[in-house]
């Protein structure tokens, strides 16, 4: 095929103007007073993004290949793309306040920001072990970096310090098992290893499959490559917190679906067993190690940790409905997260962020409204209908029967009730725990509002969830053929 | 068109009610208080009086699902909502009990709007679980109602409400998931969640190995032990009952009238609407097992409720024991025993509701449960000495209130088909007239010894005014039963046949696969 340069650059424009744009405002800065422009800036790279996503979301349709294969752009990678491109600009303006207040709004914070989404875009289209590898380190570096944001606290720095060390190894992990499967497959290409795949699997493909998946498994935090979680979760910065539990969970397990179906579809049985264990653990840590944290950020990164758990039994039951159950789960653990994110993020103590659990006490009867809205998403976070936590759990739930894997189920089912008790201690403190010292009751109107949508989204989403459904089957059936 | 969507209306009335409540009103003074009091009560009133429709058409000769309605739902599930012989007079248990509910609140003082609110909501969830016709539209509205009834526990509860409130939501919660699972199993293996076509589908009852363990019935007993786990903690039988007492102890009187006469009916109701007709083998290789547990509820719960020193605890077990009968006549599998039950459980919805409303008369003047604070009442609330002495003695099951017709039909159905188990639960009977009338005796009866009780008021009109529909419903039940039986008749006949024709089929088929 005569190669098109001209065509497939029209496939990457999303990528491409994302990645212009936080060149050019690099650029900017540098003949600026950049951090007085940091929070228009913040402003314009969430307007950017979420125009982006409405031009992935609407305006794209069928497959088209680039590159020869090196980069896919499908009805799965646009699926991915839109909830990491919202998922991004939410976090955005959603940080805007508090970073601006403790000083931390430098003027790359939105520019690293782009640039992991520009990662993240890369790796859910990846069609190769190469553009694989490239976006997931264009993201990691990213990510490393806002991580220690906050330079003078020990605690921010030791955060990115971790995440750095573990995410090197993982890569490297990651890289070892890419050049085994390169090795036996003699193509980097996933649709040149899936053809080697189809006719059984050498031992050295099979050790090469493994590393692959521990080497993701880091990076969604599954057990037991979860250790850097919770500190990494406490030591950011809230904003950050927020933006790694939600896009950049999106696009690993996006780029873990496609790898596992694009290059090793072939072998399913293979790795199905390993994500089984992964999920199963992931779960019931998740659940287990929760019950004992008495700092909300911890608390959310092991209930993070549970949710990739279930998210990962749709991807082990190695179906379309799996997929699409994975996709499913995680658009709507995205929503959820930004709107408990919100309401972290709002709570402060004199001007003080708190993060405290029991600095919640009391809250249910001085602050209804947020505390309802609250309420709600810690219900649908551990899956109580009718919130439309349920519906996720319902939809990989039925996956993995499908595929016969009723003992996982049986263990999902009873991590969930694990899960449970800890939301539910959540709750028993707003409602009627010990009156904490009084909170500040001010709340900026981006925060109220976000967290007021993503709770009413999740009550809403009963009716029809919002054609998530559909849109999620339609990037399953692209990736599962 | 109207009368199309009836059973929508019906039940999402309250649920839509509560939200105008939750958006429109402002303010906790006392005007504003009234108000949604008054809200809430003319909201419930009107939802029953609607709900009164479903009875004027439903018709007892069909035995289908009646006043159908199907809408398509996310995920390829459905929303389908109908009614028929056995669901139907729970509906109308729920929308009846409503308002009393409402009305024995109103004493309450604080957060009375998020009060109301909570209550609306429970209404609907509660109604839903009796109407819906999808699996997992009912399991929603099963769990769902789990929230407000913790919120209101541990709002709103007494001393140790958040003990029972974590109890109440993690014993249910856990019986739940399991049922969930098989649901999700259910839906794999016949591919629809629709309740009216999953009745018709045969489960596999191959018997198979799990883990080295033989399992007579195969997928079927699985299935059934899965949904068992649910509804036997809800209903609640023993061993898994310790919720109930700790529950019904701390929440407010309204709550335990909700928790006694409509929550734990979903278990009975729960275990007519799946495990005997879709898991017939499974109910068959489990029914000793199930009728014993019974057996031994009546028995073990009425001798623990003896020694009570707190009234709510002793009605709490009293339920237990109440609600074995109702076990024991649904696993008799036969036609008494299926009336039994269910007229056992409408029976106790009325008469559990008024023995704890009759608690909440005491507790709000004197603010304590304990037996051994009061005495000698009747010397000083003839009115109330009256009314208790009616509820107990529907309680005991005295012949001529509602209460009797269930146990005999009960006992009865069982009779046929367990001696032994019948034996036993006959002599919990006796039991239970010595709790509960000892109970009697020790608050009510004998000379007004105790000074804090000198100045006792007796009911007010509003708590009279209480009291009269529930004294009605169950004298009325106990001298013409076949208002409720000519109802559900036809259906549970229909049900018992389903069953008995399913078992043979069942039976026929591995006599063919072993010849």
């Amino acid at each position: 095929m005569e190669p098109n340069i001209q065509a497939d650059l029209a496939i990457l424009i999303p990528e491409i103007v994302l990645a212009v744009f936080a060149m050019l405002a690099l650029i900017g800065a540098v003949y600026s007073k950049k951090d007085d422009a940091a929070p228009v800036m913040v402003w314009i790279t969430a307007t950017v993004m979420a125009v982006l996503a409405i031009y992935v979301g609407v305006m794209e349709s069928g497959t088209h290949v680039a590159f020869g294969g090196l980069f896919i752009d499908d009805s799965f990678s646009r699926f991915a793309k839109v909830v990491i491109l919202l998922a991004s600009a939410v976090v955005l303006i959603m940080s805007q306040e508090y970073m601006t207040k403790h000083g931390l709004l430098r003027f790359e914070y939105p520019v690293l920001v782009s640039l992991a989404a520009v990662g993240m875009m890369v790796m859910v289209s990846a069609g190769d072990l190469m553009s694989l590898y490239m976006g997931l380190e264009l993201q990691s570096l990213a990510l490393y970096v806002v991580a220690a944001l906050r330079r003078d606290s020990i605690k921010s720095t030791e955060a990115g310090l971790k995440y750095f060390v573990l995410g090197a190894l993982s890569s490297g992990l990651l890289l070892f098992g890419a050049s085994l499967v390169y090795g036996y497959a003699g193509t980097t290409l996933f649709s040149g290893i899936i053809q080697t795949t189809q006719d059984g699997v050498s031992l050295g493909m099979l050790f090469g499959i493994i590393l692959v998946v521990s080497g993701l498994a880091f990076k969604i935090s599954a057990v037991p490559f979860h250790m850097w979680t919770p500190d990494v979760y406490e030591g950011s910065p809230t904003p950050v917190t927020a933006f790694f539990a939600t896009a950049p969970k999106m696009a690993a397990m996006a780029l873990f679906a496609r790898v596992l179906y694009d290059a090793f579809g072939g072998a399913v049985g293979d790795w199905q067993q390993v994500l089984v264990l992964l999920s199963a653990l992931s779960m019931l840590l998740g659940g287990v190690a929760a019950i004992g944290q008495t700092d909300i950020k911890r608390l959310m990164a092991y209930s993070s940790i549970a949710h990739m758990g279930y998210a990962l039994m749709g991807l082990a039951a190695g179906t379309e409905f799996g997929v699409e159950a994975m996709l499913i789960y995680l658009a709507i653990y995205v929503t959820m997260n930004v709107g408990t994110f919100a309401f972290i993020l709002s709570l402060e103590r004199d001007g003080q962020p708190v993060t405290d659990i029991a600095s919640l006490g009391g809250l249910g009867a001085r602050e209804p409204a947020k505390a309802m809205a609250m309420l709600v998403l810690l219900f649908s976070l551990a899956g109580v209908p009718p919130m439309l936590g349920f519906f996720a759990k319902f939809a990989v739930f039925t996956a993995a029967i499908e595929s016969d894997l009723f003992w996982l189920v049986v263990i999902a089912a009873i991590s969930s009730v694990i899960g449970l008790f800890y939301y539910l201690r959540l709750v028993y403190i707003m409602y009627f725990g010990e009156e904490a010292d009084e909170l500040d009751s001010h709340a900026h109107p981006v925060l109220w509002g976000l967290l007021m949508i993503s709770a009413a989204a999740m009550v809403l989403g009963v009716f029809n969830m919002f054609g998530v459904d559909t849109a999620a089957s339609a990037a399953a059936a692209t990736l599962v053929q | 068109m109207l009368t199309d969507s009836i059973l929508s209306i019906v039940t999402f009335t309250p649920m839509v009610a509560a939200v105008i409540l939750a958006l429109v009103q402002r303010g906790t003074d006392e005007a504003a208080q009234q108000l949604a009091k008054y809200y809430a009560l003319f909201t419930t009133t009107v939802t029953f009086l609607v709900s009164l429709g479903i009875l004027f058409q439903f018709d007892p000769s069909d035995t289908g699902f009646q006043m159908v309605e199907e809408g398509e739902w996310l995920l390829g599930l459905k929303y389908k909502m109908g009614v028929d012989g056995i669901s139907v007079l729970f509906v109308l248990l729920t929308t009846f009990i409503m308002p009393l509910t409402i009305l024995c609140s109103w004493e309450v003082k604080t957060r009375v709007k998020e009060y109301m609110i909570a209550f609306l909501l429970l209404e609907s969830l509660m109604l839903g679980v009796f109407m819906s016709l999808d699996l997992v539209l009912f399991y929603l509205f099963f769990e769902a109602g789990l929230i407000p009834m913790f919120l209101i526990i541990g709002i709103w509860g007494g001393v140790d409400r958040v003990y029972a409130a974590f109890k109440f939501f993690l014993y249910t919660f856990f019986g739940s998931v399991l049922m969930l699972v098989a649901m999700v199993t259910m839906y794999a293996v016949s591919g629809t969640t629709d309740i009216v076509t999953l009745l018709d589908t045969q489960f596999s009852s191959e018997a198979f190995s799990v883990l080295g363990v033989h399992i007579i019935g195969g997928l079927q007993t699985l299935l059934f032990l899965a949904f068992f786990a649910s509804f036997a903690v809800k209903m609640p039988m023993w061993p898994v009952h310790t919720w109930l007492p700790d529950a019904h102890v701390q929440a407010p009187t309204a709550g335990s009238v909700v928790l006694a006469a409509i929550l734990l009916k979903m278990g009975g109701y729960g275990f007519l609407r799946f495990s005997l007709p879709m898991f017939p083998v499974g109910s068959e290789v489990m029914a000793p097992v199930v009728l014993w547990l019974s057996a031994i509820a009546i028995v073990y719960t009425s001798l623990v409720a003896l020694v009570q020193e707190d009234m709510k605890k002793l009605i709490a077990y009293s339920s237990v024991a109440h609600m074995g009968f109702v076990t024991m006549g649904i696993f008799a599998a036969n036609v008494q025993g299926l009336d039994g039950a269910i007229f056992q459980m409408l029976s106790h919805g009325f008469i559990s509701a008024a023995l704890f409303l009759c608690v909440g008369v005491i507790y709000d003047r004197m603010h304590t449960r304990e037996i051994s604070a009061y005495g000698g009442l009747v010397n000083r609330m003839p009115a109330y000495a009256t009314v208790f002495m009616l509820f107990t003695m529907a309680n005991v099951g005295l012949p001529g209130t509602s209460g009797f017709v269930g146990e005999f039909l009960t006992m009865m159905g069982t009779f046929q088909v367990n001696t032994w188990v019948v034996t036993v639960a006959a002599s919990g009977v006796i039991f239970s007239a010595a709790y509960a009338l000892w109970l009697y005796r020790r608050v009510v009866m004998g000379d007004l010894i105790k000074e804090s009780l000198k100045a006792i008021t007796d009911m007010t009109a509003r708590e009279k005014f209480l009291f009269a529909p529930l004294i009605f419903m169950t004298v009325l039940l106990g001298v013409y039963p076949s208002l409720v039986t000519d109802i559900i008749g036809p259906s549970t006949a229909a049900l018992v046949d389903h069953y008995d024709t399913a078992l043979e089929a069942a039976k026929a088929a591995t006599q063919v696969a072993s010849h």
